[in-house]
C-alpha cells in the first residue's frame, strides 16, 4: 500500500508517461486499434474512458472497505458498467453520428482492461483523492496517445484531421492506414519511438 | 564473425570471458601449437551472401530482359529506382542504427529488384519507393537484418503497397504498346469475364501482368539456373508447383466450365516468379528436406483456394507471406532426430 509518500501530483504524472497505459502497459489495445482511423473517433473514445475510469475510481474509492475481497471483482464491473452505460448512451443521444462510427466499442469499455486494471491496483487500495488523480492521469494519458495514433493514420489514411482536409487534392491516401494493419504498425511504431525516448531521457 | 572466432587461439576460446589470461606470453604462443581447436564450421565453402545474392540477380536477368521488351524503357527506369531505393534505405538505417553497412552484401540489390518484378508496370515512381521503403525497413531491418526476417522483404513490400494503393496496383497495361492502354490480366480476365488467353502467349509473356511475372519462359531459364547452382531448394518449387496442378485439376475435371484447368493455373500469374524466386528466399523457409516438402505443400493449397474462391484474382504473395508464417513452426516439428535421441511423446 502507498502511504502518503508519493507526492499528490505524481499520482496525476505517472500515467501521462511513466506508467502510460497504451505506450508503457500496453492495456486497452483492442480500443486503441480499432476506432483510431480518425482524429474525432480517437479523442472520442478516448473522453468516453476518461468519463469512466475517473467515476468508477471515485464510487470505488469511497466504498473500498465495504467490497468483500471473494466479489470485489464482479462489484467493480457492476459499478463499470453503470458509468459505460450513462456514457454510452449519452453518446447516442448528442452525438449519433460518433456514436454509430465507434460502434460496440462504447460498450466494451465495460472490458477494458485499463478500467479494470486501476481499480484492482489502485482505487480499491488508496484514499478517493489520490484514486481520482490516479484515474485522471490514467485517462488523460490514454486519450493523449489515442489521439496522436488516430491523427497520424487519419493524415496519412484520409489526407483530413478532424475532418479538415489538409493533404493537397493531389495526394494520394495511403489506405492501409485506415486498415487494421496500419494501426499495428503505427502503434508499434509509436511504442518503439517511446522506448527509444525514454531511453534518451533517462540518461 | 566466423573469422574472428577461428582465429582466437585454442586456450582462449574455450575460457569465458571473465576469466584474465593466466600468463602474459599466452598470446603469443598458439603459433608453436601442433593441434588447433577452434569451434565449428571447420570446411568453408566458398559461397558468401555477396555470391548467392550475385546469382540471383544473373538469374534474374532473363525475366528482366523480357520485362523490358515487353512494357518498355519504363519498366528498365522502375528497376533502377526501386534498387537505388532498398540500397539506399539499408544504408541510411545501418548508418542511424550505428551497425556496420550491410549494403555490399547485395540483398537490398535483390529485394529493390524482386520487388520492382512483381509490379504493375504503370505504378507511379515514388510508389516503387515506398514500397522498397517498407520492404527493407520493415520488412528486414526491423527484425534485426538479413538472416532475421521472418516475411519476404520484397513481398511485404509489395503487400504494404497493395493494401495502401489498390487501385493503381491492379491498374495494368498491355504489353508492346506505347500509350499503355489498360487491360486486365489473364487471371483476372478468366475469373471476372471468364475468357482464357492463348497458352502460348502465357507462356512467352505477352500478357498483362506485373513487370517481371508474365514470361514463365524467362523465369523458368532463371529458376534452372538457381536449381543447377543449388541456390535454391529444388524441393520447394516442384512440391509448390506439383500441389497446384493437382488440386488445380481437381477442380478443374469437377466443373471444366467454371475453374481453369491446371496448364493455366501454372503459367499465369505470379506462380512461376513466385515458386522460383520467393518461395525459395533461404531466409524465410524451413531449413529441412521435409519443411520445404511442407511449405511448397501449403503454398499450393492456398493459392488455389484464393484464386478460385477469394476475392481477388491472384494469392502467390499472400500464399508465400502465410507459409512463410508457418516457416517456424514447420521448422521445429521437422527437425532431425540427433543420433541416438531418445523419441519424443
Amino acid at each position: 500500500m502507498v502511504k502518503a509518500k508519493t507526492p499528490l501530483y505524481r499520482e496525476f504524472t505517472k500515467g501521462l508517461w511513466r506508467e502510460n497505459p497504451i505506450l508503457r502497459m500496453v492495456l486497452g489495445t483492442c480500443p486503441t486499434l480499432a476506432v483510431t482511423t480518425t482524429a474525432i473517433n480517437g479523442i472520442s473514445m478516448g473522453l468516453a474512458v476518461l468519463f469512466t475510469l475517473v467515476m468508477s475510481s471515485l464510487i470505488i474509492s469511497l466504498v473500498r472497505k465495504q467490497i468483500p475481497n471473494e466479489v470485489r471483482i464482479a462489484t467493480f464491473i457492476v459499478i463499470i458498467a453503470t458509468f459505460v452505460t450513462v456514457a454510452d448512451r449519452t453518446i447516442a443521444a448528442f452525438w449519433p453520428a460518433v456514436s454509430k462510427s465507434l460502434g460496440p466499442f462504447v460498450p466494451l469499455i465495460v472490458v477494458n482492461c485499463i478500467v479494470l486494471a486501476r481499480q484492482e491496483a489502485f482505487a480499491s487500495k488508496n484514499p478517493v483523492g489520490r484514486s481520482v488523480l490516479d484515474a485522471l492521469g490514467m485517462s488523460v494519458g490514454f486519450t493523449l496517445v489515442l489521439l496522436i495514433l488516430a491523427s497520424i493514420r487519419e493524415i496519412i489514411g484520409s489526407g483530413t484531421w478532424f475532418g479538415m482536409q489538409i493533404m493537397p487534392p493531389t495526394y494520394t491516401s495511403w489506405m492501409v492506414m485506415v486498415l487494421p494493419p496500419g494501426a499495428f504498425l503505427m502503434l508499434g511504431m509509436l511504442i518503439a519511438f517511446s522506448n527509444w525516448l525514454n531511453a534518451k531521457l533517462e540518461k | 564473425m566466423e573469422e574472428k572466432i577461428q582465429k582466437v587461439p585454442a586456450g582462449e576460446s574455450q575460457m569465458p570471458k571473465v576469466a584474465p589470461a593466466k600468463t602474459s606470453e599466452s598470446p603469443s604462443k598458439p603459433e608453436k601449437r601442433a593441434f588447433i581447436l577452434s569451434s565449428s564450421p571447420h570446411i568453408q565453402a566458398e559461397e558468401d551472401v555477396a555470391k548467392i545474392m550475385r546469382a540471383v540477380v544473373y538469374a534474374l536477368l532473363p525475366t528482366a530482359v523480357f520485362g523490358i521488351y515487353f512494357f518498355g524503357w519504363r519498366a528498365l527506369v522502375m528497376m533502377l529506382v526501386g534498387i537505388a531505393a532498398a540500397v539506399l534505405t539499408e544504408a541510411l538505417l545501418n548508418l542511424v542504427q550505428k551497425k556496420p553497412q550491410t549494403i555490399s552484401d547485395g540483398s537490398a540489390v535483390v529485394t529493390g529488384l524482386l520487388l520492382v518484378l512483381t509490379l504493375p508496370p504503370s505504378l507511379p515512381y515514388w510508389m516503387i519507393i515506398v514500397g522498397a521503403f517498407v520492404a527493407i525497413f520493415i520488412g528486414k531491418q526491423l527484425f534485426g537484418g538479413l538472416g532475421y526476417n521472418i516475411f519476404n522483404p520484397a513481398l511485404l513490400g509489395r503487400a504494404f503497397l497493395q493494401a495502401s494503393f489498390p487501385i493503381p496496383m491492379t491498374t495494368w497495361t498491355m504489353p508492346r504498346t506505347i500509350d499503355a492502354i489498360t487491360t486486365a490480366t489473364p487471371l483476372g480476365s478468366f475469373k471476372f469475364e471468364k475468357t482464357l488467353t492463348p497458352y502460348l502467349n502465357l507462356f512467352m509473356g505477352n500478357v498483362g501482368g506485373c513487370v517481371g511475372e508474365t514470361s514463365a519462359l524467362a523465369i523458368i531459364i532463371g529458376g534452372l539456373f538457381l536449381l543447377y547452382k543449388k541456390y535454391a531448394d529444388w524441393r520447394i518449387p516442384v512440391s509448390y508447383l506439383t500441389t497446384v496442378a493437382i488440386f488445380g485439376s481437381l477442380f478443374w475435371l469437377i466443373n471444366p466450365a467454371k475453374y481453369p484447368d491446371p496448364i493455366f493455373h501454372l503459367f499465369s500469374g505470379g506462380l512461376m516468379l513466385g515458386a522460383f524466386f520467393m518461395a525459395t528466399d533461404m531466409v524465410t523457409t524451413p531449413v529441412t528436406p521435409k519443411g520445404s516438402w511442407i511449405f511448397g505443400i501449403g503454398a499450393g493449397i492456398i493459392l488455389v483456394i484464393i484464386r478460385l474462391f477469394g476475392g481477388l484474382p491472384e494469392g502467390v504473395m499472400y500464399s508465400i507471406l502465410l507459409m512463410n508464417a508457418f516457416t517456424p513452426l514447420i521448422n521445429r516439428y521437422t527437425r532431425p532426430k540427433f543420433f541416438g535421441e531418445a523419441k519424443h511423446v
